[in-house]
């Protein structure tokens, strides 16, 4: 059988690459949304790891609401880029510059 | 978890009701605003402020006294989550007057507002009411997917819809961490249950580094939900780039959440962990207050000025969560409440002062408004002494009670720290009325607002010198919930 360390080990490399993601893409907005994703699945690979070593199923229906937010939160990104290009014309990171934080 | 009994679980129901009524209100008024033509769109903000006060009755309704769990385990009603729904929806029912007349202007008055709006309070609600970590998550989400909606709701505006963007990505990726901390904290402690998972860590798990680990990530994940530097990116951007009626918005509820967010996290479910999380907060308390009230002097935007405000006097709420004390913990509850009251109704004042086709967003704009209108500059400075927090305004009670907290566990510096920055606040707020004393005014023209509106305005600006003549009854019902 996996040990529970590989798994976590895998979770965890997913997590740090959805960051990073986040943070080094100045392209495109839509990797940035894929990211979020990727984020949202390590961390149910964690809760479906720690459920099932754990003998314990509150972890895994815990990553059916993860899911179902998740498609939600997919949704309304991608609508917000919609009407983001309609603006501008672009989906590129770096054109969203008018506000300056 | 206890094993499922159907009987029990019919019976708690009652405690859901708020929450219940709420959440069909709003699916009813969606249905409603179906039906509406463009002209008759006041109706769905007057049934949405219905359904709210109705809700608030129902939530005060019955006394709470004891800690209630209910729907097997997943809710829990004590005191402090009664106040904190009350509250919420009083501040939401307030919004949405003062927003009526500005989204008439701009031609946004859509009923999207309103319902988005009704989620995001439902949603509010439930995670002030979680005993659960999927009821905490789901709440949270609930509420934060409403306000991504509503920055992006004006569709002609570029800005709003850049500002949501960053709004969207920044807010997903502290839900993530969160989550991510959620998760090792499950693993570690084996139950989602909060009670339980205190139960876990006071039988010895405290100091495990697993426990550490998912702790780092949970204070990540609350700071960006409360704008704390250094996850503080999100609010000046947010702040300025949306429509002002949805800054309202954002400015005011939300922070009530992060508030409950962070309680039933820390100190319900991790409260033997408290000597390192308090260590951490330490960190995002000094940097907010420091870096809230050093840019703000900077800006020349009276939303983004704001906007670092409440960056600033988030540090001070977690002052008072980070003592460790029912006494900080009562502190930290009394200073969001009135931050809540006052910050609703200074960015009330800036939607008041806009008109078509002009915002009311730089500070010049209130030049001279003492002779333009001398009450409107009264109740303007009222609001803005309050937020520096000058005696007798409300905004003074609860910078001492936080400040008292800090010193009463020994962090000295800490209390020094906080009060010379509140000094350096006080320039900026001072500004304002200086400007509207002494400046001339730019333009003469009338300012408007409905009669309601005014009078409302003018009762939140009042609440706020009134609660700091006489704080004595909200300082008791939030040491009662907490002490």
């Amino acid at each position: 059988m996996i040990s529970l360390s590989a798994v976590l080990t895998l979770s965890g490399i997913l997590f740090a690459i959805a960051v990073a993601g986040v943070f080094l893409n100045r392209k495109n907005i839509i990797v940035l949304l894929m990211c979020i994703e990727l984020m949202l699945l390590a961390v149910n690979f964690n809760f479906v790891a720690f459920s099932r070593f754990l003998g314990d199923i509150n972890g895994q229906i815990f990553v059916f609401f993860i899911l179902t937010v998740a498609a939600a939160e997919a949704a309304i990104g991608l609508a917000i880029l919609v009407v983001l290009f309609r603006e501008r014309r672009s989906i590129n990171v770096e054109d969203l510059d008018t506000l300056q934080g | 978890m206890n094993t499922f009994n159907a009987a029990e679980f019919n019976a708690s129901l009652v405690y859901a009701w708020p929450e219940i009524f709420l959440g069909l209100a709003a699916c009813v008024i969606l249905m409603l605003d179906l039906a509406l033509k463009d002209t008759q769109k006041s109706w769905t903000g007057i049934l949405a402020i219905a359904s709210l006060i109705v809700t608030a009755l129902l939530a005060s309704s019955h006394p709470v006294s004891t800690r209630i769990l209910a729907l097997g385990g997943l809710f829990e009603l004590d005191r402090m989550a009664q106040i904190l729904k009350v509250v919420t929806l009083l501040t939401v029912a307030v919004v949405f007057v003062y927003s009526n007349e500005y989204l008439r202007r701009r031609g946004i008055l859509k009923g999207e507002y309103f319902v988005l709006g009704l989620f995001a309070a439902l949603g509010i609600m439930v995670l002030i009411s979680a005993a659960n970590l999927i009821t905490l998550y789901l709440g949270l989400e609930l509420m934060s997917l409403c306000l991504y909606a509503m920055v992006a709701f004006d569709r002609e505006s570029g800005t709003a819809a850049e500002s949501a963007i960053k709004f969207f990505v920044l807010g997903s990726l502290a839900s993530g961490t969160l989550l991510y901390g959620m998760s090792i904290v499950y693993g570690v402690t084996g139950s989602l249950q909060l009670s339980e998972i205190a139960i876990a860590l006071h039988g010895g798990l405290a100091a495990n580094v697993g426990v550490l680990f998912g702790l780092a990530f949970i204070i990540v994940g609350v700071g960006f939900k409360f704008g704390a530097v250094p996850f503080h990116m999100w609010i000046p951007d947010v702040y300025e780039g949306s429509p002002t009626c949805v800054t309202l918005f954002i400015g005011s509820a939300p922070k009530i959440a992060a508030f409950a967010l962070a309680m039933r996290l820390l100190p319900e479910a991790m409260a033997f962990s408290q000597p390192d999380w308090s260590q951490m907060l330490v960190v995002l308390a000094v940097l907010s207050i420091g870096v809230g009230n050093v840019v703000a002097i900077a800006q020349t935007n009276l939303k983004r000025m704001l906007a670092y405000s409440t960056i600033s006097h988030v540090g001070y709420i977690l002052l008072g969560i980070l003592a460790g004390t029912g006494q900080g913990y009562a502190a930290a509850m009394f200073y969001t409440i009135t931050y809540v009251i006052v910050a609703t109704g200074s960015f009330g004042m800036i939607l008041l002062m806009s008109r078509q086709g002009f915002e009311a967003d730089k500070i010049d704009d209130y030049k001279g408004l003492a002779i333009r209108s001398p009450w409107f500059a009264g109740m303007m400075a009222i609001l803005m002494f309050s937020l520096a927090g000058l005696p007798p305004f409300i905004g003074f009670w609860a910078k001492f009670g936080v400040v008292q907290a800090v010193l009463g566990i020994g962090y000295t510096w800490l209390a020094v720290t906080a009060v010379l920055f509140s000094v350096v606040g006080a320039f900026f707020y001072l500004r304002i009325v200086k400007v509207m004393l002494f400046d001339d005014p730019l333009d003469h023209s009338v300012i408007g607002g409905s009669a309601l509106m005014r009078t409302l305005l003018s009762a939140n600006a009042l609440l706020a010198f009134g609660l700091g003549v006489l704080p004595g009854g909200l300082l008791a019902l939030c040491q009662q919930a907490l002490m």
